[in-house]
């Protein structure tokens, strides 16, 4: 014999494995074994096949690959022996899964241990079917599975039972075979038997609607009477637990009743008494009496039960509420869950009990409780609720302060009667926990505000009370300080005082402090910064006295190496020292911001909006300002951008920000023209600012004004007069031509004294977004143009494709023409309209020239 | 329906694995890491259910052992916890005061045991005696 053969015993294997120190020695070892195991099979050592086995599972536990071992197992089975089959049957089940093709070759050897007459060879092989069998294996080896669930041996019978239950569920088409031997088995005395039999029956239930007939007509009773003897049975020793007998029966009997019952009035009804005798007699001290106690009240709930039964159920789970065992808290919550929409009444009274889980130590009792709490808010209890929440709002772990937070302020957005209540508890969850607050919910609350003119003067107030105790909230400090900025005269001069409100004195200096405060903070971030300045320029317009001390602070900014915050601090600074007579009309106080299209377009829009984006009025004070597009600080949506071109919601034009969207559009990437946009920024720009006004008078010293200050990529506050005109220029859709038209009429894009453009629309059918251009050039005066080239930039949701002109010599006098062919998708096609701007440079005379305009007059619908 | 059956000690050792659903090996092993990362860092006083991929898992601790079910969502855990423990108890009698180096000596009585205890994911027996007896009779055949 190969004296390195498999001479040591399972034992010593052990043994040399785990006294290995380190996972290489470990490994040595186990490849020694392996190529000592590998050896007698290619040997095909029959002695210590089993040992050799054994010793393979082990190492397969152990985590190493074995794969050379599944023939093994094979011949093990194919042996005669029952030592050798038991351990190559339980190869099988270890080694191999059904996915395993090398399963079917077993199939033949299962089905002559099926037919052994020992019979613990034939339990082996019905063990071996029920875990791993695949499908075609329950196909070939149902018939004899059936046949062995009428044998004498109550263990093959059981076993039989629980195979059948795999090959269901592998074959659902073969639950028929097995519904008559399924019913007869719930006549069965034996424990063993008659729980593999109910499970049998379950799981035909689930397969098929035909044998959950059968079994409803057939086995109800049977059913209840299982349930009734063992509920009732003396003390049998042998399968007692916790004083219960048999509880796993109790629990499967419940189970099956509950799908027998479900959605069927007669049977429920037949079930209803031994119900209420279980959920009543059960006692709930231990776990097995807990569990009995759970698994009917989940029956009760599934069928169709008598409210009587309901409320029993729903009080049990109430016990359960206060029960101190975590576990039993959670499998209530659960159950409660499902509860609330079956019985809500009910539900609500163990309200206070459901909130004091909110606060337990265990975090998945709490998350729970939150989210039934959440469903059991209604009108008549939110106030009381929410204080509750609250306060414990306050003492919360931070890990599910941010759960807590979001469930609080979605309960108050949706009952909130009175904006009183509304804006008083957001205040105080923005207080306390303001950091986890969602940008949407303070805008919201902005937007409430300022709908809620009577309350402005209390909201500023009670926002400057807070802040002195709770300035760390970054959400907090953002709604104090456009607030202040907005309402700060109503601050000082105590207006629209409310009569629970404390008399408080305010000064000018003090508003202006918090708003320093919030701007110096080491915390604050970008956007709460770009808040204050943006709320100083406010407060300077509405308390003059201030204006210097105000202009000190704004300066300090202006070297900051923030662009955003640069720019508004040398622009604020600007119109500070200079532009008094503007700025007071500039820092106005914002319209009423119109809820309904905030919230119609929160829940539209895929990115964040902000309120202060549809005001419609070129403010410099909104938040969306800071929406820009500076150096990668902030991500630009593109809200602001369609407010410039939502022709049809805005009266006023839209704000000015979005221009300089629109401008950096131009400059950054969206020209899709061939040509590049050109070097100087600057120089494009001011040639790009200056088609705002065509034919408007511009304001010479504006203009000055920008030209000195250099370097900034946006002057939108320094220039509303011209870009008004710009705005202007934009006419509301009303006004367009022939918009019921669907064959959409050609317009003049661009006309000046040297040069005509006409486009021409065409639409494919079928796909609206899309739309064809035809782009006409004439020649009106007297030279011949070279060089001619074509631009054109479109805001963010539309796409442009130029395709290239028929040539770049365009003759003089309208004696020909150059046509080239654009194609537009608009992705906002039936929201927003087309625009576009265009511009042309050619050569006349060895001169270039340029030409550049704004089209409008796009028909609508394209 | 039960989907796996884990013993697994404190150090992330798997003493005993039973699947009843088809996985790769890879898959088996991850399964073991991430069901032992789970339950091996979680604190006493918080339930024994956990939420693992789209099932949940039953766990409880042993001394040094993690006895951990995997179980379909719509399951009754507090009756899985008591199927747990019965096992618990027939691997004390069997053993006569089991402690972990007898289940890694002696694994395929172990599962003999959980193969006369449970089949195709569901209870086959619930007597403890007659699990005892049985594996009994079973040693007789060897």
């Amino acid at each position: 014999m190969n004296p390195f053969s498999s001479g040591t015993r399972l034992r010593d294997m052990i043994r040399a494995i785990r006294a290995c120190k380190t996972a290489a020695e470990e490994r040595a070892v186990v490849r020694k074994e392996c190529a000592a195991i590998r050896a007698a099979i290619s040997e095909n050592d029959q002695d210590y096949r089993h040992r050799n086995l054994a010793k393979l599972m082990f190492i397969h536990m152990l985590g190493y690959p074995t794969h050379f071992g599944q023939m093994e197992c094979l011949k093990l089975i194919a042996s005669a022996g029952f030592p050798e089959k038991r351990i190559g049957y339980l190869g099988l089940m270890l080694l191999l899964d059904e996915r395993q093709e090398v399963l079917m070759l077993v199939t033949n050897s299962l089905k002559q241990d099926l037919n052994h007459s020992n019979q613990y060879i034939v339990g082996l092989a019905l063990c071996a079917l029920g875990n791993i069998c695949s499908a075609e294996m329950a196909r070939d080896l149902a018939p004899e599975v059936e046949r062995l669930l009428q044998t004498r041996d109550p263990n093959i019978r059981k076993k039989a039972a629980l195979c059948s239950i795999r090959i269901i569920r592998k074959v659902p088409d073969l639950a028929e075979n097995f519904m008559g031997p399924a019913a007869s088995l719930l006549k069965e005395k034996h424990h063993g038997v008659l729980i593999a039999g109910v499970q049998l029956c379950t799981d035909l239930c689930k397969a098929s609607t035909d044998a959950l007939e059968y079994l409803r007509k057939n086995c109800t009773e049977g059913l209840v009477r299982i349930l009734r003897d063992v509920s009732n049975s003396p003390y049998a020793p042998e399968y007692d637990i916790a004083g219960i007998t048999d509880p796993f029966l109790h629990i499967r009997a419940l189970r099956l009743m509950r799908m027998l019952g479900q959605g069927d009035a007669d049977s429920s009804e037949y079930m209803n008494d031994i119900l209420a005798q279980v959920a009543t007699k059960t006692e709930s001290n231990k776990n097995a009496g807990n569990a009995i106690l759970y698994e009917c009240v989940e029956t009760i709930m599934g069928i169709e039960a008598t409210s009587g039964l309901r409320v029993l159920a729903i009080n049990i789970l109430g016990r359960f509420l206060s029960n101190r065992d975590n576990n039993i808290r959670y499998v209530a919550l659960n159950m409660l869950m499902k509860a609330v929409t079956v019985d809500f009444q009910a539900v609500q009274r163990h309200r206070t009990t459901i909130l004091e889980c909110v606060k337990d130590s265990d975090a998945s009792i709490r998350k729970r409780a939150l989210e039934l709490v959440f469903l059991l808010v209604n009108d008549n209890n939110v106030k009381s609720l929410t204080k509750e929440l609250i306060d414990y709002l306050e003492v919360s772990d931070q890990d599910f302060k941010g759960d807590l937070t979001a469930k609080i302020c979605s309960i108050v957005e949706k009952f909130s009667q009175e904006k009183l209540w509304y804006i008083d508890q957001m205040f105080k969850v923005l207080s306390l926990a303001g950091n986890y607050v969602k940008d949407d919910v303070w805008h919201a609350l902005i937007v409430m505000i300022s709908n809620a003119p009577d309350l402005q003067g209390y909201s500023v107030r009670s926002l400057y009370k807070a802040f002195q105790t709770s300035n760390e909230q970054e959400s907090l400090v953002r709604v104090t300080v456009w607030c202040i900025g907005e309402y700060g005269e109503m601050l000082v001069n105590n207006v629209g005082v409310l009569e629970m409100e404390e008399p408080m004195t305010v000064t000018e200096s003090d508003a202006v402090d918090v708003v320093e405060v919030a701007l110096k903070r080491h915390s604050s971030d970008i956007k709460t910064r770009a808040m204050s300045l943006v709320a100083l320029l406010k407060i300077s317009s509405r308390f003059p006295p201030t204006s210097e001390r105000i202009r000190e602070i704004v300066m300090q900014h202006k070297e900051n190496v923030e662009l955003e915050l640069q720019q508004r601090s040398i622009e604020f600074n600007s119109i500070i020292q200079r532009h008094q007579n503007i700025k007071s009309s500039l820092v106005e106080r914002m319209p009423v911001l119109d809820e309904s299209t905030y919230i119609g377009k929160r829940v539209g829009s895929s990115q964040a909006t902000l309120p202060a984006d549809k005001s419609s009025r070129p403010t410099s004070g909104s938040p969306g300002a800071s929406l820009k597009l500076p150096n990668g600080v902030a991500k630009p949506p593109p809200a602001p951008l369609v407010d410039l071109l939502d022709l049809s919601s805005d009266d006023v034009p839209a704000p000015t920000s979005s221009a300089t969207d629109f401008l950096h559009d131009l400059l950054g990437g969206d020209l899709m023209s061939p040509s590049s946009s050109g070097g100087a920024g600057t120089d494009i720009l001011m040639d790009l600012l200056s088609i705002g006004s065509p034919s408007a008078p511009t304001d010479v010293s504006i203009r000055n004004t920008i030209s000195s200050n250099q370097g900034n990529a946006g002057e939108p506050k320094t220039a509303p007069a011209s870009v008004m005109d710009l705005l202007d220029g934009l006419p509301s859709n009303s006004s367009l031509p022939g918009d019921k038209n669907p064959i959409y009429p050609s317009i003049t894009a661009f006309e000046s004294s040297t040069l005509k453009v006409t486009f021409s629309f065409t639409k494919q059918p079928g796909k609206p977004q899309n739309t064809m251009i035809q782009a006409t050039f004439t020649n009106l005066s007297s030279n011949t143009y070279t060089d001619f080239i074509f631009q054109a930039a479109v805001p963010k949701f539309i796409q442009l494709r130029l395709d290239p002109a028929s040539s770049s010599t365009l003759p003089a006098s309208g004696n020909g023409t150059i046509t080239q062919m654009l194609s537009v998708t608009n992705s906002q096609h039936g929201q927003k309209a087309l625009a576009m701007r265009l511009r042309i440079v050619y050569k006349v005379n060895d001169q270039d020239k340029m030409e550049q305009g704004q089209i409008n007059n796009f028909p609508p619908g394209l | 329906m039960i989907r796996f059956i884990l013993l697994q000690n404190r150090q992330g050792k798997t003493r005993l694995a039973k699947y009843y659903v088809p996985l790769e090996d890879s898959e088996k092993h991850k399964v073991e890491y991430e069901v032992h990362r789970l339950v091996v860092n979680r604190d006493p006083k918080f339930t024994n259910f956990v939420e693992f991929r789209t099932h949940k898992i039953i766990y409880r601790r042993y001394a040094g052992l993690f006895f951990s079910m995997c179980v379909d969502i719509t399951d009754n855990e507090l009756a899985y916890l008591e199927c747990i423990h019965l096992f618990v108890e027939i691997l004390d009698h069997f053993f006569s005061n089991v402690c972990e180096l007898d289940l890694v000596f002696n694994y395929h009585k172990v599962y003999l045991i959980l193969d006369e205890f449970i089949l195709a994911g569901e209870l086959q027996e619930t007597s403890k005696k007659a699990i005892i007896e049985r594996m009994g009779e079973l040693e007789k055949q060897e």
